[in-house]
């Protein structure tokens, strides 16, 4: 499977990914918690991967309870 | 002494015995989560951080607060009184609270009545309620914070939570509610009640181990409030400065994650129960007690006249037996665990004129029954008619 087809989401925290997973889970947006590729941020934390194609559903359901520090193609 | 032989009126101090999710909750935790909550990115410790987060989510849904993010776990609510009043209040701010507080509050605020922070400590009538009119007087310029707490441990008084918080909004000064006694007991919307800090604890009526409590924080709160405690949070690692961001800031170190474990299985409980119908089961055993207790010759009780302003803490005093005998001789002679003193509140034995000796604390929870409210009655009729006999619960 190439890498284009997932985008990962950051976040400020595990809490705060966390908080994002029940927001996903709730729009039935299918993801994996994974955790942060060491070429995208030095933070030992965990983010959400997410297929491509859910980018702006995921995006869309999130914005409204927990504030995303970026989203990245894997 | 078995468990069974017990009769347990010290809910007001910890709730015993827990629901059966709590314990298992917690044993579950120990035997298969167990790791590190989100301090690693390995699934275990994601798991871990992940059955904090269900408390969280547990707690906001409880409280009527809409974001999760906003509830902050500490070891209890006297942490968490701690953490607000050093990390909020500073010299020169005037703060007013109730005389009917815990020293939870009264003692963390003297300390700061010395480092030049002006108290000012309404009066309560001797049934422990307030008139909120008196706390609209005390308020002057430089009144920062409003600290009330939502019952009283010792009477068991409900305090005008509501009309005290539309005072605060009114003008513009933060309202903290202390609700160790209430929350699991009484209904609590932060919103409604224009509640801007809520301190709870987990191991009273929320039915959570020991060392388990937080707060919930009101919007824009986090940039005035500095942390009690500064440390690792497995979140910007890179940085040696503290994070900004809930609830990060205010929880270093590693938590008490078996035990919040615990602690979000005992909401759950509560939830499914209902929490009406947790209270009414209370009330009537409350209202079963005090009439009961008013009908003994030599008893004295305090607290409101009226029991719907109050939760299920009785507090009563016997002519002929000082409170400790009192407490030991029930304990000793009947299996009544019971709490005699002042229950770290001097300053509402002041208000209700039982200091210093005190008064004997009936604490009741949902786990009482009628028939132990009954067997507990005969007691004290027992011990003021000086008929005291070695008898046990379980072979009444």
């Amino acid at each position: 499977m190439s890498g284009a087809e997932y985008q990962v989401i950051l976040f400020d925290s595990v809490n705060a990914a966390l908080l994002a997973e029940k927001l996903l889970k709730r729009e039935g947006i299918p993801f994996k918690v994974i955790p942060v590729p060491r070429h995208l941020s030095s933070d030992c934390g965990v983010c959400i991967r997410i297929p491509a194609h859910e980018r702006e559903r995921a995006k869309h359901s999130l914005a409204k309870g927990v504030h995303i520090q970026g989203i990245h193609a894997l | 002494m078995h468990p069974e032989n017990i009769v347990y009126f010290d809910n007001a101090a910890t709730s015993w015995p827990k629901p059966q999710e709590t314990m298992d909750a917690m044993y579950l935790f120990a035997a298969h989560t167990g790791a590190n909550p989100g301090r690693s990115g390995h699934s275990l410790s994601v798991q871990a951080a992940r059955e904090v987060m269900d408390t969280r989510e547990a707690l906001a849904e409880l409280l009527c607060v809409q974001d999760m993010l906003r509830i902050i776990f500490t070891r209890n609510a006297t942490e968490s009184l701690n953490l607000v009043f050093k990390g909020l209040l500073h010299k020169g701010d005037h703060v007013i609270t109730s005389s009917m507080e815990h020293n939870s509050v009264m003692r963390p605020l003297r300390g700061l009545e010395s480092q030049g922070v002006k108290l000012s400590v309404v009066q309560c009538a001797p049934t422990g309620e307030l008139d909120p009119g008196d706390i609209r007087a005390a308020i002057m310029r430089g009144t920062r914070m409003i600290v009330l707490t939502h019952a009283s441990n010792v009477t068991g008084t409900l305090m005008p939570v509501s009309e005290v918080g539309s005072i605060a909004r009114e003008h513009g000064i933060v309202f903290c509610v202390d609700a160790a006694q209430t929350a699991g007991s009484v209904p609590i919307d932060v919103q409604s009640m224009n509640i801007d800090i809520l301190v709870f604890t987990g191991h009273k009526a929320l039915f959570g181990p020991q060392g388990t409590g937080g707060l919930y924080l009101g919007p824009g709160l986090e940039h005035e409030l500095t942390p009690l405690v500064m440390g690792g949070t497995g979140s910007l690692s890179e940085f040696e400065k503290q994070p900004d961001f809930l609830p990060d800031k205010y929880e270093s170190g590693t938590p008490n994650a078996m035990g919040l474990a615990g602690l979000g299985a005992g909401v759950r409980f509560l939830q499914r129960q209902g929490l009406a119908s947790v209270r009414a089961r209370e009330e009537e055993l409350k209202e079963q007690l005090i009439e009961g207790l008013r009908n003994i010759r030599g008893v004295h009780v305090y607290g409101p006249k009226d029991m719907a302003r109050s939760i299920a803490n009785v507090s009563f005093t016997m002519e002929s037996t000082s409170p400790s005998e009192v407490t030991l001789a029930l304990d000793e002679f009947y299996g009544i665990m019971s709490r005699p003193g002042l229950h770290c509140a001097p300053s509402a034995h002041r208000t209700i004129g039982t200091f210093p000796g005190g008064t004997v604390r009936f604490s009741l929870g949902y786990f009482n029954t009628s028939d132990q409210v009954s067997y507990a009655l005969q007691a004290v009729s027992d011990l003021c008619a000086g008929t005291l006999e070695k008898r046990s619960w379980k072979s009444r």
